[in-house]
């Protein structure tokens, strides 16, 4: 609308055209573009500016006083960063990173070894059940989880008494998890099948093609998967508060950062200095990783 | 050429060997605990004494009787319809934004998709900060424009609509999906409805929209699930909200304000580990499982490209 509306002028006060070849029309559509691009852009700027004003905001905050971070400025008087070396003097902040790597570390490796062999065969194998196989991994993929958690935190704490652990969370991933299972068949069935059948021309067994020929040439796939998983362990709430609540030892950083927040009831300068380092880490690789990520997030929805 | 693994028999131990992690997880953690929540869902139960038959009693104080049940299933279909509906459009919104932009692509889609990334709890901690409605820099910058703002997590009326807001600023994934979809999308189509004179609505409304809506169905659907287990955010804005002080092992009321925040989640949490009614915990859980369940039966009927890469 607001092309139109300053076109007109736009190409009566241009006599001079930018190439003689062309004509008004041709001017026209060139200030079109530009305008559209203004528009587009000053858009995009002001979405970016509202989606990162709130990591500004937090910044600001956590380098605050204990007082000032109560009265609603914006801006700091003076940069407090002794805030930091507050939080990880906090008791417990220092166990609760090292649980959450554990959780975090553990979880991913057990993830990616037994999601590896199980997409292989759903990718790659011709069996019966096969698509059975596939509906069902779908299908607890969309479970949520609270669904089944009675049972399990029941025989966890019953059984095995590892309740006021992280094992519970663990322990499980060493038996294939759904999402990754998709995600890594969903990226396998780009492998062309050439690939394996001339290794097994070559005299190569199943797990050996899969070990030398599959896994190097899913190196986007595994590393998205992995990603994904770490993630899905730093950032887990429920599974920490279920199995871990009990005792403050086994809390991991996303679970403990709540109770921070309870215990340190006025100091928002410190929860804001700790909020931030719980998302530092998932931040600072992402910028590592960006690639992965995005392949990832764009196979589950689309080359499905 | 003549191996070995030609052999049928083997052939069928092969697959079973690569699939065994998926079919133990699959039946220790999943067949399993999805038969004892039924089982123990006809059960009265306290976790310490042994379980007693009780029919259908758990079923019906659920469904009739429990006090938290109505609100807490509203709330949860609230959020499913309006969080998913606001959640798809301004998705698709951003997707198409990014896609029409030349310069500085990059900054651009990481600065909208860093947040996804952000902890749910860290992001719940800094939004209830943000909004805060005495101290915190939102209302402070709207007062000094002259608004007076909302009481956003504070209020019952703002509460879910303030955890919507949350979910806008995770809005990354959603963008990424809805901008290879879109990018997707043969040129040739948009050149040839361009010489029919198409007007950037109609190239969308005949060309864009039909090549997107099997990732649109794939949206709303993992959309709906993901909100029926809204959990994490729903319970840590109201809990920080309140502004209780909560030692660890002290019992609170979740849904702050007026159960306003309150999930179908957070109730089968609070009956299973806090009041020890495990019975009804359970038939809370199946109803979870129903909905999600029927859910995900739409999609497998409706397809959405979810399988359709079979070969």
């Amino acid at each position: 609308m607001t092309s139109t509306a300053l076109s007109a002028p736009a190409s009566a006060s241009t006599p001079e055209r930018t190439s003689p070849n062309r004509g008004p029309a041709a001017a026209r559509a060139r200030r079109k573009r530009i305008l559209h691009w203004i528009a587009v852009h000053s858009v995009a700027i002001a979405v970016a500016l509202l989606f990162l004003l709130p990591f500004v905001f937090v910044f600001l905050t956590s380098v605050m006083s204990d007082s000032q971070a109560m009265s609603g400025d914006l801006w700091p008087d003076s940069w407090h960063w002794s805030n930091y070396k507050a939080v990880f003097e906090t008791p417990g902040f220092l166990d609760w990173w090292r649980n959450s790597l554990m959780y975090a570390g553990l979880g991913t490796l057990f993830t990616v070894c037994s999601a590896i062999p199980v997409a292989y065969a759903l990718a790659k194998f011709r069996f019966r059940g096969r698509r059975t196989a596939m509906l069902l991994v779908i299908s607890t993929m969309m479970l949520p989880p609270q669904v089944i958690v009675i049972p399990m935190y029941l025989v966890w704490a019953q059984q095995f008494h590892l309740s006021g652990t992280l094992w519970p969370l663990i322990i499980p991933m060493a038996f294939g998890d759904a999402y990754s299972i998709f995600l890594l068949r969903q990226f396998l069935l780009t492998i062309p099948k050439e690939y394996i059948e001339s290794a097994k021309v070559d005299g190569c067994g199943e797990f050996r093609t899969m070990v030398k020929i599959v896994v190097p040439m899913a190196k986007p796939g595994i590393a998205a998967i992995a990603l994904f998983q770490f993630f899905y362990c730093w950032n887990d709430y429920f599974g920490p508060q279920i199995y871990a609540a009990q005792n403050p030892g086994a809390w991991t950083l996303s679970y403990g950062l709540e109770s921070f927040k309870s215990a340190h009831a006025v100091n928002w300068n410190m929860t804001m200095a700790a909020t931030l380092l719980v998302m530092a880490p998932v931040i600072i690789v992402f910028f590592f990783a960006q690639k992965a990520f995005v392949e990832g997030v764009t196979l589950t929805g689309v080359k499905g | 050429m003549a191996m070995s693994l030609s052999d049928p028999a083997r052939r069928r131990l092969r697959t079973l060997g690569f699939l065994s992690p998926w079919l133990v997880g699959f039946s220790v953690f999943f067949a399993y605990p999805l038969i004892a929540t039924v089982y123990f869902s006809f059960m009265h139960y306290n976790q310490i004494k042994e379980p007693t038959f009780v029919g259908l009693r758990n079923w019906t104080y659920v469904f009739e009787q429990m006090p938290l049940f109505g609100p807490a299933l509203r709330n949860t279909l609230w959020l499913v319809v309006i969080m998913v509906a606001v959640r798809v459009v301004f998705g698709l919104s951003l997707g198409l934004l990014i896609t029409k932009i030349k310069t500085g692509a990059g900054f651009f889609r990481t600065a909208f998709y860093i947040p996804y990334l952000a902890p749910p709890v860290a992001a719940t901690v800094a939004f209830v900060f943000l909004l805060n409605p005495g101290s915190g820099p939102v209302n402070e910058i709207l007062g000094s424009i002259g608004i007076s703002g909302p009481n956003w997590f504070n209020d019952p009326d703002t509460a879910k609509p303030s955890l919507v807001l949350l979910s806008l600023w995770g809005i990354g994934d959603l963008m990424v999906i809805f901008m290879a979809a879109l990018l997707d999308v043969p040129k040739e189509q948009y050149e040839a409805a361009e010489l029919d004179g198409a007007g950037p609505w109609a190239k969308f409304r005949y060309v864009t929209w039909p090549s997107i809506t099997p990732i649109v169905m794939f949206a709303v659907v993992t959309g709906v699930v993901q909100t029926m287990q809204y959990y994490t955010q729903a319970l840590v804005a109201g809990k920080v909200a309140s502004g209780v002080n909560i030692g660890p092992g002290s019992v609170i009321q979740p849904g702050y304000p007026d159960h306003s925040t309150l999930t179908v989640p957070q109730l089968v949490y609070q009956m299973g580990f806090q009041n020890f009614n495990t019975g009804a915990a359970c038939v809370l859980s199946l109803v979870l499982f129903a909905i999600a369940m029927a859910v995900t039966m739409l999609l497998m009927r409706k397809r959405s490209g979810l399988l359709a890469a079979e070969d």
